[in-house]
């Protein structure tokens, strides 16, 4: 691999869509073991899951990789921001970018950040007290009880309108970050992008919209 | 200049002046009464200028040269957009009748450190012909033009490889770029060899040069917001800068 094209433009956007579709990757399985909880069986289905992720010596190490691409797409995001904003040193009075552009297009790294300061409280939240500090005893299966962490955490107002608003921001990075990934690496086609931009719509609506069904139906007692 | 609607309009400007590179500009205000609704955006500032000059002051420096469109060389920020609120025209094929009486309407350089401000709204667009001179070319001798059909070229290459060449390099995408990045102008200049067999030869060499003479020149990179593409007064595609994406990779992973 040559060294010099980490270093191009191009080579930073490649790793940039690389790595942020390597994080959809990870929300898909996210999504799916968080799925269990709508089983509806006071978390039993759903700590048999927490149970194989928190052990699993394989899922422990992919964990070491998610961190390294997290870490990596948020440096690179900053070094980028920083390297755009040096390209124009005197701005416009009036720009109009509505007029070409999507907000959201215009405002990764504002939804970035929202989410970047989401994902401290989310790991404060779930995954510090899972591999650290340790979780409120076991389920009647003998599986450690995270379930019972989220109902705690989700009775609290403010947090349920805390990820309600960060599943949004997802939403938005989601929409312009699936289908700008795939340009990125050199996919754009008349046959292939328009199925490409579908699906990401689809799923950058769908997978937060599940996400943020979570804490909502925990905090109204729906799933219990 | 034709009758028209006849209609006249009522404008204030502000237009940025600047003495030179180093100075420091500022914004100008001025008012223009009786403007033609049938007249180009610069011959509205052609007017502007005339009165300017007949006050004793002195003209405002805009490029501009065949003012049909077809040269690049007129710029021109209006209004918060690269040649103004119509989509696939350059500013000379802007007309007036765009414009209500009463409006006032910013003008502003081309804004890009790749693009120093020369004079006013003139800016040095050279770095786009030192990223042409760094590999935007073919070396092969192709001789006497060829009999038709001789080199089979596919429909599809030769309309997309057309569809790039009508890049006219006139900076709209880097100035309507968030981050001033030049990709749309390099890929088309990329692409329109790429596509076809006499840029073959090159075609490795040639995408790793440019690339590299885009980046030193200072142009931000690329966010896929598609701004360039839609306020490109060519309509040169995003798929151009999908394929220079990919031909870098494969000139550098070869």
């Amino acid at each position: 691999m040559s060294q010099g094209f980490l270093k191009t433009s191009i080579g930073k956007k490649v790793v940039m869509g690389a790595t942020g579709l390597f994080l959809i990757t990870f929300l898909v399985v996210h999504c799916f073991i968080n799925c269990l909880i709508f089983f509806n069986d006071g978390g039993l289905t759903f700590n048999i899951g927490a149970d194989f992720m928190a052990h699993n010596w394989l899922i422990r190490a992919g964990e070491l990789v998610l961190f390294a691409g997290l870490i990596i797409h948020v440096f690179q995001a900053l070094i980028l921001t920083l390297e755009n904003k040096k390209a124009r040193p005197v701005g416009y009075l009036k720009v109009d970018g509505a007029a070409n552009s999507s907000w959201y297009s215009r405002s990764m790294g504002l939804l970035g950040t929202l989410l970047l300061m989401f994902l401290i409280i989310h790991l404060v939240h779930f995954w510090v007290k899972s591999r650290f500090t340790g979780l409120p005893g076991h389920d009647t299966n003998g599986n450690e009880n995270l379930y019972a962490v989220m109902q705690e955490t989700f009775k609290m107002f403010w947090v349920v309108i805390l990820y309600t608003l960060a599943m949004i921001s997802l939403a938005y990075h989601l929409l312009h970050g699936f289908q700008s990934a795939f340009q990125t690496l050199g996919l754009n086609n008349k046959l292939y992008t328009p199925i490409i931009k579908k699906v990401g719509i689809y799923f950058s609506i769908f997978v937060p919209f599940i996400f943020a069904l979570m804490p909502i139906l925990m905090y109204l007692g729906i799933i219990k | 200049m034709g009758s028209g609607n006849g209609t006249e309009l009522n404008l204030t400007l502000k237009v940025w002046r600047q003495k030179n590179t180093k100075a420091t500009g500022s914004f100008e205000t001025h008012q223009l009464t009786g403007i033609s609704t049938d007249m180009s955006f610069l011959e509205m500032f052609d007017v502007l200028n005339e009165k300017l000059i007949s006050e004793g002051k002195e003209a405002i420096a805009f490029d501009h040269d065949c003012r049909e469109g077809i040269c690049g060389m007129c710029s021109m920020y209006i209004n918060g957009r690269p040649h103004g609120p119509k989509q696939g025209v350059t500013t000379c094929q802007l007309h007036m009748r765009s414009f209500k009486t009463g409006d006032t309407i910013v003008v502003e350089p081309w804004r890009s450190g790749a693009f120093p401000v020369i004079k006013d709204l003139a800016v040095d667009r050279s770095a786009f012909d030192r990223i042409i001179a760094s590999g935007g070319y073919i070396s092969v001798n192709t001789g006497n033009a060829q009999d038709a059909n001789n080199i089979l070229i596919p429909k599809t290459d030769a309309d997309e490889a057309f569809g790039a060449a009508a890049c006219i390099g006139c900076g709209a995408c880097v100035a309507a770029c968030k981050n001033s990045s030049a990709m749309l102008f390099v890929s088309a200049k990329v692409s329109q060899l790429a596509l076809l067999p006499q840029g073959q030869v090159e075609r490795k060499e040639r995408v790793l040069k440019m690339v590299a003479q885009m980046d030193e020149e200072g142009f931000g990179n690329c966010t896929n917001t598609g701004a360039c593409e839609a306020e490109c007064p060519k309509g040169i595609s995003l798929e151009n800068i999908a394929r220079m994406n990919r031909e870098l990779m494969g000139a550098t992973f070869k």
